[in-house]
């Protein structure tokens, strides 16, 4: 025999799982981008245009690897749009149809070296890392894999200290100063502006990374799905790239 | 049959035992799916590969040695808060427990701050003596002595406050110096919390990411160990995953028979 007191609170505790789901009080509805890290400041502007032309939606952006991403939408995460730094990621999600339509690309990217302000190991080369405690991506990050490329481009066959796991954390132990080095995208080091300093890397030695976008299928958010993709691709969303140093077309 | 036995015999009422078992189903399940989804063909070679013999060797080195400071300097502190008088001990006990409720990744960050090259304490041990811990095996191990030594303290006061005092009083009494009594009466008595707070403490070392991976990074054979091998595995090869994983829990369940039997038979050394 259950009391009516027991339904009352279970039928509550319910109520308040869902409502944390779908982030109570809010009725607008939601478009949910997964988004590769690279992205932050590029997706976080897109995100007001698009939430100033769309009144009725509430943009929720999430940002990782996009490895991670790919992997979590394959596990069902309610994502409605994935933008990845590389094609690979979106492949095997494309392979399960789980995508709408075909990945498209939406804009490159290369690597930089970045230093502490201070550029405490003196580096002007990629060639100067060896010896220095210097940070990259993980290889199961695109920014990782095309790293050891430009290493390997370079000549430089000394070990990075650390294999993180996304290009903000790279980003992060060089402005904490606790690495003299990263490789990161330009982007990245465009965006963090006076807490690094850049160091080109000469193109001969550079690898191009490639950007791709697809709607993820069978969601509730499809329309606003395909609206993001447009702004996107939209010369406003491309003027917006191309601003954060990104390449397109 | 006494009126208790008739009573404990019972059916138990629903409201109890229905919620009960969804906190079991909602514990256990997840551990079940680990064990369905294991790739037992290619177990062995998951488990062989040069990766995850390497994540595995550091995480038991590093967390044995976690283990083994939290319980040198530990058991210290577990004793200063539980037999000595002083102003400001809540606070002190307050500010000891605060690892354990701590996000893992924010304890990262303060370990960073405070021992990164550039930190509080870092910056110093850089310039004196040309030391840099973040990035290095030594950074595995105290990010897991940050978050493991609050488990050994909790655990080991506990057993000191449990043991009778009045034994220590005898010993002053008799003319041992406060070190010969610890030594000799109090340790002695409360060597099962001891014990179980070791394991406890190893077992959370063990399991230790969140702090790792922020204060020292993640490179194969230096600081990458099993919870993080884990995380990365799951990207590029779930199976890897599980399959370390499984072993993980394998190890955990060990850890815990060792528990009960010590706190079931209360053996005490």
């Amino acid at each position: 025999m259950i009391g009516p007191g027991w339904h009352t609170s279970a039928v509550l505790a319910l109520c308040m799982t869902f409502a944390l789901s779908a982030c109570s009080g809010d009725s607008r509805t939601k478009l949910t981008v997964f988004a590769a890290s690279s992205l932050t400041e590029v997706f976080g502007r897109l995100e007001q245009t698009y939430e100033d032309r769309h009144p009725g939606v509430d943009v929720v952006i999430s940002y990782g690897s996009s490895s991670t991403l790919a992997d979590q939408i394959a596990q069902g995460a309610p994502a409605d749009v994935i933008a990845t730094a590389d094609e690979q990621s979106l492949s095997s999600l494309a392979r399960a149809e789980a995508l709408v339509a075909a990945p498209q690309r939406f804009a490159t990217n290369t690597l930089a070296v970045v230093t502490p302000p201070d550029n405490p190991a003196e580096i002007t080369a990629v060639a100067d890392l060896t010896g220095t405690d210097f940070v990259i991506c993980d290889p199961s990050a695109p920014c990782g894999a095309g790293a050891e490329e430009v290493l390997r481009h370079s000549g430089v066959t000394a070990d990075p200290k650390s294999l993180e796991p996304d290009v903000k954390s790279v980003l992060a132990k060089v402005t904490l100063g606790e690495a003299d080095a990263g490789i990161v995208y330009v982007t990245d080091a465009q965006a963090a502006g006076d807490d690094v300093v850049a160091v080109a890397i000469d193109a001969e030695h550079n690898v191009i990374n490639s950007y791709f976008v697809a709607a993820v299928r069978d969601t509730s958010g499809a329309d606003d799905a395909a609206a993001w993709i447009a702004l996107l691709t939209s010369r406003a969303g491309r003027s917006v790239l191309t601003d954060a140093g990104f390449g397109v077309r | 049959m006494s009126s208790e036995d008739a009573l404990r015999q019972s059916w138990p009422p629903l409201r109890l035992t229905a919620p009960a078992l969804v906190a079991l189903g909602f514990l256990v399940i997840p551990l079940v799916a680990v064990v369905l989804r294991v790739p037992w063909s290619s177990f062995v070679s998951d488990l062989a590969s040069t990766g995850a013999r390497n994540a595995l060797w550091l995480s038991l080195v590093t967390s044995s040695i976690s283990a083994g400071l939290c319980l040198l300097f530990g058991v210290p502190l577990a004793w200063l808060l539980a037999r000595t008088q002083f102003r400001g001990r809540s606070l002190l006990r307050a500010a000891v427990t605060l690892p354990l409720v701590l996000p893992p990744v924010v304890g990262g960050v303060a370990l960073l701050l405070a021992f990164g090259r550039e930190g509080l304490i870092g910056r110093w041990l850089d310039t004196w003596f040309g030391v840099t811990i973040p990035f290095t095996a030594a950074a595995v191990v105290l990010a897991q002595t940050f978050v493991a030594l609050p488990f050994l303290v909790i655990s080991v006061e506990g057993a000191f406050r449990a043991s009778d005092e009045r034994y220590d009083d005898a010993a002053a009494t008799l003319g041992a110096s406060r070190w010969l009594t610890f030594r000799r009466v109090t340790l002695p008595l409360a060597m099962p919390g001891v014990f179980s707070g070791a394991v406890l403490s190893w077992a959370r070392a063990l399991g230790e990411f969140g702090a790792t991976i922020t204060f020292a990074g993640n490179f194969p054979g230096t600081t990458r160990t099993m919870p993080t091998e884990v995380y990365l595995a799951l990207n590029s090869d779930p199976g890897s995953a599980i399959a370390l994983s499984m072993v993980l829990i394998l190890v955990s369940i060990v850890v815990l028979s060792l528990l009960r039997e010590r706190w079931l038979t209360g053996v005490s050394v």
